[in-house]
């Protein structure tokens, strides 16, 4: 089973991400909490993408797909921003943030933590961001 | 979308958070919080019973103040997190930065402390 959603590039839209997924997570009874984790890791790649690939630019789309594999979620999106693959992403410690009155950093921590795997590639002009759950 | 209202109570400053904090209103609770800090105030509570969600942009915001609280002798306490909102605050370990209690008068008491 797929699902899928195309946004525009602007914050407003984190909303609508977030309950789709919510949505088709809960269509599949995934349970509440695990829920709203899964949720909060595709609110994170989401605006990360429409804030740092797209520069929130409304014209600019990103593809979002969810399929249920028989031991799988995949979380896919795909866009022409600039290409960022969070696995060479060092996250900093809380320490660093915390002494740097830094806001960002804990997203992809977030997104980290919580999926089993992250993959990135390109394809024709394409960047594909891909969150793997092993479920159940 | 994320409503944040304000209250004194003696020498208390409650912020009280309603809705889903997200990179587009984690703004909201930053002004918050810096208006706060710029009025003077040294306890601030933040009643987070009715934050249905929060992500890093919010989480964030916390995070960011808490080195000129610390500056300033601010004392800051949350109270009211539910089940789905604390497994955030879990995965990241800010039970060990931030002041998190289970009601308003044990948050209030945490000053004391």
């Amino acid at each position: 089973m797929s699902k899928k959603l195309t946004i525009g590039c602007s914050k407003d839209e984190l909303v609508r991400i977030r309950q789709f997924t919510s949505d088709v997570l809960e269509a599949h009874d995934v349970p509440d909490l695990q829920a709203h984790k899964l949720v909060l890791a595709v609110d994170e790649v989401c605006a990360n993408l429409i804030i740092h690939a797209n520069d929130c630019n409304p014209h600019s789309h990103i593809e979002f797909n969810i399929d249920f594999k028989p031991k799988q979620i995949i979380f896919t999106f795909r866009d022409k921003g600039i290409g960022f693959d969070i696995n060479e992403y060092e996250s900093p410690s809380m320490e660093d943030l915390v002494s740097a009155r830094r806001q960002g950093g804990l997203g992809l921590m977030l997104v980290k933590r919580i999926m089993d795997k992250i993959e990135f590639s390109t394809e024709k002009n394409h960047n594909i961001c891909r969150l793997i759950k092993m479920y159940p | 979308m994320a409503e944040i209202t304000t209250e004194k109570n003696g020498e208390i400053h409650f912020i009280v958070v309603d809705g889903e904090i997200d990179a587009g209103s984690s703004i909201y609770l930053d002004n918050a919080l810096k208006e706060a800090m710029e009025s003077g105030e040294k306890k601030i509570v933040v009643d987070l019973t009715h934050l249905n969600y929060i992500s890093s942009a919010g989480l964030g915001v916390f995070i960011s103040h808490l080195d000129e609280f610390k500056l300033q002798n601010i004392e800051l306490a949350l109270f009211g997190i539910n089940e789905s909102v604390k497994q955030v605050f879990d995965i990241l370990g800010l039970e060990k930065l931030l002041t998190i209690e289970e009601s308003k008068e044990a948050a209030v008491a945490s000053f004391n402390e």
